[in-house]
């Protein structure tokens, strides 16, 4: 449903952030984006819904070409496409209530919205949402008096409310700690496979993206290095797109630790991974 | 129903900012009686609007052509004027100020100087420039010396205040670090002090150089020197011409000033 | 270096280099001689009889002055309340004007880089003359009256909160900011939400502080005949009634020790 093709992007400063990505995602995958910092992970993400605008190349969701639209056009086009923030991108000072809401914002006018008279069937499925991720009794807390994994959870909150077909999620996890980020892994996850909602997530942490995703891509300095399933995922293509590193020792230092630190049970891949040190 | 079942219902409304709708009533009711009550007080005279109208075109208009030259005399040395009372005025306020702020800081300076040091900085802050000018025009004569000690006796205020704050709320832990190494007062003063509300002196400095140098072009007004006759005397003949080309002038000193001031306080840091 | 090396061979060390201290006292020199030469013209301009003087008219200032003439104080209650009018409704106004003018003058904000730049010369025009020349120009036109005063304070505080408060939307946090654009909202939907709380704060600390200082200057727009307290004070002056005058200074001080007052706590309040 998503097609990038030869897509293109350099900075002003001359920096190329990505260079002739072709990707395919089809409908209700969820794809793991991997690779170092500043590969153009964020870039290409942001590229899609045009955050960021990209240099060259043709973006396609389903029927419509993305990197021609503007104006009202490219709102229509964003309500399509939630996106999900590292550091949960939540306006502080509003309730957890209004930021759910705000995510509607593409389907209300500005007076409604300046008023908050949203209409009765998007402050029901807020609600609901917010019962679906926890936080019912949250509702008119500001969103400054959260934890991080809350915080999270209104940010999810707010993507869904969109009713997005595509979920682009930029680092879900940076900012939370091993538990927290499983639980969140686990409701994207979930959400994805309710909804059918295709879904690009960024990710430092590969034993995550290995658990959670149904297909990985390995980005290093703009183009990709590695596309294939989860499994496929070995020593080799990890020094492809990260560079030299005794993978192995990593693994059994830091699988003690990290297995200790989670409640859920050990991932299924025989190789486990905790590569989170590129933050 | 409680606000989280109104919300399953779809009937949400957003909080209140005030709670109370006793108080928050309350506080409307009094806004819109005082917003009745404050704008009763305005009579216009709407005769003297529509005669003034055709003016305020004509000084609008005043700006595309403004008149530099045939009061170029008069306003030369008023801003000359101007830009010396500024100058000597800054100078001696921050020199005048230092002390009294050192007094008016609670932490370092003894009550009886505290409350002095406090009680100058208030008189010297609640009256507007012009009133302090009529006083000192008044026992010093008409001319740009009434203008500068006002100038400098606002400057004092002003500075003082918050060069006081700043050593309230400086590192205690470095002054501490001095007197211990033995140092007597006025050497911890110069070792621990200084260097830290130094910086920010210099930035003040310059902003209430920028200060004087605007409220220097009204104090004219009542004869305390300045480009504020000039101007004052233009406006009331109506020649907006000559008037645009001083406030031009006025803008254009403000402006060159506030950009060398971030240059140096940039190299001073 | 500040570390050298005497003729002895044994290391000096001094705070600044050589050249450093010279450039610092020339410095310090060109200060002094412009400071000298614009004190020689401030005494050229000066009437130094007038000077010597000064003691003994302040003194005789100060003995006209007491006692106050407290019975005049009856007639002062209207015009005072004119003054909090003009300063309030001024505030209102010019904080009104200045809410859009910051919007398009932040880099963040603004539509469009021409738009920006005649919303800075609007803040710098604003901010450089001061309210008693805005009153004399609006009573030139208007008349003399409440309302020139009002609209003299609404344009000097443009130009302030103006400033103040495009430095605050220029530094709020963009991630907010992308997140409500990500959802497809609109321009004005994004500057509601994602802009508008996070300056609302200091939007409401700039106002009350600007308050506070428009108080101070709507005591003397009555000098040029706008209205307020002012007015009363001239003709006072005008009359060589100085104990009347004392009664009115007393009063505006009051008034303005209240006003910072009140500002100090609503701005504690409010952060």
């Amino acid at each position: 449903m998503l097609t990038l093709s030869q897509v293109n992007k350099r900075y002003p400063t001359g920096d190329r952030a990505l260079t002739d990505i072709d990707l395919t995602l089809p409908r209700g995958q969820v794809m793991a984006l991997i690779g170092p910092s500043g590969a153009g992970k964020s870039t290409l993400i942001r590229c899609v819904n045009r955050l960021v605008e990209p240099t060259s190349g043709s973006i396609r969701l389903e029927e419509t070409e993305l990197t021609r639209l503007s104006g009202n056009a490219l709102r229509r086009a964003r309500r399509a496409m939630a996106m999900i923030f590292q550091e949960y991108a939540l306006v502080d000072r509003l309730t957890v209530m209004e930021n759910v809401l705000s995510g509607r914002l593409g389907y209300v006018g500005f007076w409604r919205s300046f008023l908050r008279r949203y209409p009765a069937d998007d402050i029901a499925e807020a609600f609901r949402l917010l019962e679906r991720v926890g936080l019912p009794h949250a509702m008119d807390k500001r969103a400054d008096a959260l934890s991080g994994g809350q915080r999270q959870r209104v940010g999810i909150a707010r993507a869904l409310i969109q009713r997005p077909r595509l979920l682009l999620v930029d680092e879900p996890t940076a900012s939370l700690d091993p538990k927290t980020s499983r639980q969140i892994m686990r409701l994207i996850r979930e959400l994805c496979a309710e909804r059918e909602l295709a879904a690009i997530i960024n990710i430092h942490d590969v034993a995550l993206a290995q658990q959670f995703a149904d297909r990985i891509v390995g980005l290093r300095a703009g183009e990709i290095v590695f596309d294939g399933k989860p499994g496929e995922l070995d020593a080799e293509t990890l020094t492809t797109i990260y560079g030299e590193e005794e993978w192995d020792t990593r693994v059994q230092e830091e699988e003690a630790p990290s297995a200790a630190a989670s409640a859920a049970p050990a991932p299924a891949t025989p190789l486990t991974l905790a590569t989170g040190g590129a933050r | 129903m409680s606000r989280q079942a109104l919300a399953q219902a779809g009937r949400w409304r957003r909080l209140p900012l005030i709670e109370t709708p006793r108080l928050r009533w309350g506080l409307a009711a009094g806004l819109a009686v005082y917003l009745v009550l404050a704008l009763s007080t305005i009579d216009v005279n709407w005769a003297r609007v529509a005669e003034g109208a055709s003016r305020g075109l004509n000084f609008l208009a005043a700006f595309t052509q403004p008149d530099f030259v045939s009061r170029r005399g008069d306003i030369l040395d008023g801003i000359l004027e101007s830009l010396t009372m500024t100058l000597t005025s800054t100078v001696i306020g921050v020199a005048l100020a230092v002390p009294v702020g050192l007094g008016a800081a609670r932490n370092i300076a003894p009550w009886p100087i505290y409350y002095l040091c406090r009680g100058i900085i208030t008189v010297s802050r609640t009256f507007q420039e012009i009133i302090i000018a009529i006083l000192f025009v008044v026992m010093f004569g008409f001319g740009p010396l009434a203008g500068m000690i006002t100038l400098a006796f606002a400057t004092i205020g002003f500075m003082a205040k918050l060069l006081a704050e700043d050593i309230e709320d400086l590192d205690w832990r470095q002054v501490e670090a001095v007197r211990a190494t033995g140092a007597s007062w006025w050497q911890t003063m110069n070792h621990a002090v200084q260097p830290q509300v130094m910086p920010r002196l210099i930035g003040l400095s310059m902003y209430r150089l920028d200060i004087n140098f605007r409220e220097s072009a009204v104090i004219g007004i009542v004869g305390a020197g300045g480009i504020g006759a000039t101007l004052n005397t233009s406006i009331s003949r109506y020649e907006y011409d000559t008037a645009a080309a001083i406030l031009l002038i006025i803008i254009a000193i403000v402006l060159l000033c506030e950009y060398s001031s971030s240059h140096i306080r940039r190299w001073t840091q | 270096m500040p570390v050298s090396t005497t003729p002895q061979g044994t290391p000096t060390w001094r705070l600044r280099t050589t050249r450093a201290q010279w450039l610092g006292y020339l410095a310090w020199l060109a200060g002094a001689c412009l400071f000298l030469l614009c004190w020689k013209l401030i005494s050229d301009n000066t009437m130094w009889v007038f000077v010597e003087d000064a003691g003994r008219q302040g003194s005789d200032l100060i003995s006209r002055m007491l006692p106050p003439r407290w019975e005049v104080a009856h007639r002062l209650w209207q015009p005072m309340w004119d003054t909090l009018n003009i300063a309030t409704l001024g505030t209102l106004l010019g904080i009104a004007m200045a809410f859009p003018v910051a919007f398009l003058a932040a880099r963040n904000t603004t539509p469009h880089p021409l738009l920006r730049s005649a919303a800075l010369v609007v803040i710098v025009s604003s901010r450089s003359i001061n309210s008693l020349i805005w009153a004399m120009l609006l009573v030139t036109i208007l008349g003399p009256g409440v309302l020139a005063g009002i609209i003299a304070i609404a344009l000097r505080s443009i130009g302030f909160v103006g400033k103040l408060l495009y430095e605050a939307i220029e530094e709020i946090h963009p991630t907010p900011v992308e997140a409500i654009s990500a959802t497809g909202a609109g321009r004005l939907q994004v500057m509601s939400y994602g802009v508008l709380p996070q300056v609302m704060p200091a939007f409401a600390g700039i106002s009350v502080y600007r308050w506070d200082i428009n108080i101070r200057e709507s005591t003397v727009l009555g000098l040029v005949g706008a209205g307020g307290i002012g007015l009363q004070l001239n003709a006072a002056i005008n009359s060589l009634a100085w104990n009347q005058v004392s009664v009115i200074f007393v009063m505006i001080f009051a008034t303005v020790l209240a006003s910072e007052w009140i500002s100090a706590r609503v701005r504690h309040a409010i952060i």
